[in-house]
């Protein structure tokens, strides 16, 4: 852990990708304490639509709100949305995929069509239809974006599970007599942190990148809860009144996706020697 | 080739799964369809004219009986009656996908143009600046979602040129070649710039393969030259990953594009899926549902002949 942390710290695109994500992680903590610089939510009705100015750094949006107090609370929004989805996708995935290759067979040939199945639907066709179930919000979004994203991590665990349960050492461990549960953790899941870790870190990029979507179409954090993607919409029929509106919005959602894509792409560098130096 | 034959297999049953997955998930939606369809006028009927429209529909029964109805209809092409549109499912369907299959097809074009030359080049240009460039030109690419684009090609265009794209409407493509074209370009250009961005990736790197390969190297030794090299010998294969790529690419977007048919406000695939679901549509969404996923299917299938007809090494045998 040290040493991936450490090497990616010395990768030029891994330091890159470290810094956005946290100062990223920096801001939606000091969002979340209420350390912005007005009350996100407060209507400064004399200074509606003000341009960047001295006061307010980003300037103020149509209801007098400031555009960066509510910046600094979407990223929060975005990182909570984003960290709890791929947190669901990879603990459902990782199961259904260790699972599918131990049992084997059967099991296994049940539990990939399912994860077919999930597949050939469009990404955000199948997160409407979640969210047109359960009604949208927070947790149908963490939900809807951990559904979509739980047969990705399936795959991946699936294919490097079988041919490690095929190697001799997880045979040993059998013969002495280890039990299943810890064979799994211990030998399988273990040799797994490497792929998984990639994954994870590009799975972050997406999940922003779905919430964002999301909440563009207004189907995914409501208001008044301040939402990246809400605010990029909103800001569509003021653009060129307000173009600050737009811009900080869009350029916030792009540094954000761009910091874990960064990094991702650094940590698969460094895990995977084959392609090193090869996709930067 | 048992490769093949088990994915053919599979795909029926991919499908089925599809369809009860969608069948259901629509029926947990809160609300009924009659109400959704008819809003405040679903006040004023009397429950024998709602159990009358309610059996025109097909949705009085138990959903388990309304399933295999409806999986009978497919067999002759009958998805059923959309409550929206007051027309069969097929054709609404079949007037909004001219749209998005060429939206598909246009977006694809303009990544391919721009990807592969730019990932060629920054793969015989390695670590120097041009590749740098490159490189950090595609890495932005993948980092800006669609409507972001959208938005700023919107603005751009607004505010430096003092036009608005055309939004709204559609002419097909059979009826004016050039107005359908310059109608989808703007949308075109949003979906294919992150497109782009992944093809000149995959090819750059594909490409470095290629190159450090023991075939180029006999072909530089016996004097071809440099050129002929590079789009002679190498692109060939670094190209299977590039046609791999595009095409599951290509079978999301046929899948019509919500987000971006949302900003240009075009009628495509994604925002009748939209539509119907927001408006309890259940027919339609089914329908709907299962035609996006079918063609999903059937490209990535179409995806895996041609990589099995590309690459040699698969085709004798070599998995």
């Amino acid at each position: 852990m040290k040493k991936a942390l450490a090497a990616l710290i010395r990768h030029p695109s891994g330091r890159i990708g470290l810094f956005i994500v946290g100062l990223y992680l920096i801001i939606a903590i000091l969002g979340a304490v209420g350390l912005t610089p007005h009350n996100p939510l407060q209507q400064f009705m004399l200074d509606r639509l003000k341009p960047p100015s001295g006061n307010f750094w980003m300037g103020t949006d149509l209801l007098g709100r400031d555009t960066m107090s509510r910046l600094m609370l979407g990223i929060g929004q975005s990182m909570i949305i984003a960290f709890a989805s791929v947190a669901f996708a990879t603990l459902a995935g990782t199961v259904i995929g260790l699972l599918a290759a131990w049992w084997g067979s059967l099991w296994d040939g049940i539990l990939m069509r399912l994860m077919d199945v999930l597949l050939a639907f469009p990404a955000i066709l199948l997160a409407l239809l979640i969210i047109a179930i359960v009604g949208p919000g927070t947790l149908t979004s963490v939900a809807a974006i951990g559904i979509v994203y739980t047969p990705i991590f399936a795959r991946v665990v699936r294919g490097p599970a079988l041919s490690l349960k095929r190697r001799d050492f997880v045979d040993a461990a059998r013969t002495f007599g280890s039990s299943q549960r810890y064979v799994l953790t211990r030998h399988l899941l273990l040799n797994l942190v490497a792929p998984l870790a990639v994954q994870v870190t590009l799975a972050l990029a997406w999940a922003l990148l779905t919430e964002a979507g999301l909440s563009f179409l207004g189907l995914g954090t409501q208001p008044p809860t301040p939402s990246l993607g809400l605010m990029l919409s909103e800001s569509k029929n003021l653009m060129t009144q307000a173009p600050w509106l737009m811009i900080f919005p869009a350029l916030t959602i792009m540094l954000g996706i761009l910091g874990f894509n960064l990094t991702g792409d650094a940590l698969r560098d460094i895990l995977d020697p084959r392609t090193q130096r090869r996709d930067a | 080739m048992s490769y093949v034959v088990q994915r053919l297999l599979t795909f029926p049953l991919i499908l089925l799964g599809v369809s009860v997955l969608v069948f259901v998930s629509i029926r947990l939606i809160p609300g009924d369809a009659i109400t959704a369809m008819l809003g405040t006028e679903a006040g004023m009927m009397t429950p024998a004219q709602r159990a009358a429209l309610a059996a025109y529909f097909g949705i009085d029964q138990p959903v388990w009986s309304q399933y295999l109805r409806w999986l009978g209809g497919l067999f002759h092409g009958d998805l059923g009656i959309s409550s929206i549109y007051g027309k069969p499912v097929l054709t609404v369907i079949l007037e909004r996908f001219p749209l998005t299959l060429q939206m598909a097809l246009m977006s694809m074009v303009i990544a391919l143009l721009i990807g592969v030359p730019l990932g060629v080049l920054a793969a015989t240009r390695n670590e120097r600046p041009s590749d740098l460039i490159v490189r950090i030109f595609a890495m932005l690419g993948q980092s800006t979602p669609s409507f972001v684009i959208g938005v700023l090609i919107i603005y751009v265009l607004s505010v430096y040129f003092g036009m608005v794209p055309a939004m709204g409407t559609f002419t097909p493509i059979t009826v004016d070649f050039w107005a359908s074209i310059g109608q989808l370009i703007f949308p075109a250009i949003t979906l294919g710039f992150a497109f782009a961005a992944s093809v000149t990736r995959i090819a750059r790197s594909a490409m470095l393969d290629v190159l450090s390969d023991d075939y180029i190297r006999t072909a530089r030794s016996k004097g071809a030259s440099p050129m002929s090299v590079v789009w002679h010998h190498a692109l060939p294969n670094a190209l299977i990953p590039v046609v791999t790529l595009s095409g599951v690419e290509f079978g999301y977007l046929l899948g019509g594009a919500v987000i971006v048919e949302q900003i240009f406000a075009l009628p495509g695939l994604g925002r009748l899926v939209l539509d119907a679901i927001t408006q309890r549509d259940y027919a339609l969404v089914q329908g709907s549902v299962l035609f996006i996923a079918f063609n999903f299917l059937v490209v990535n299938l179409l995806v895996d002949l041609a990589y099995v007809a590309l690459d040699p090494r698969i085709r004798l045998g070599g998995r």
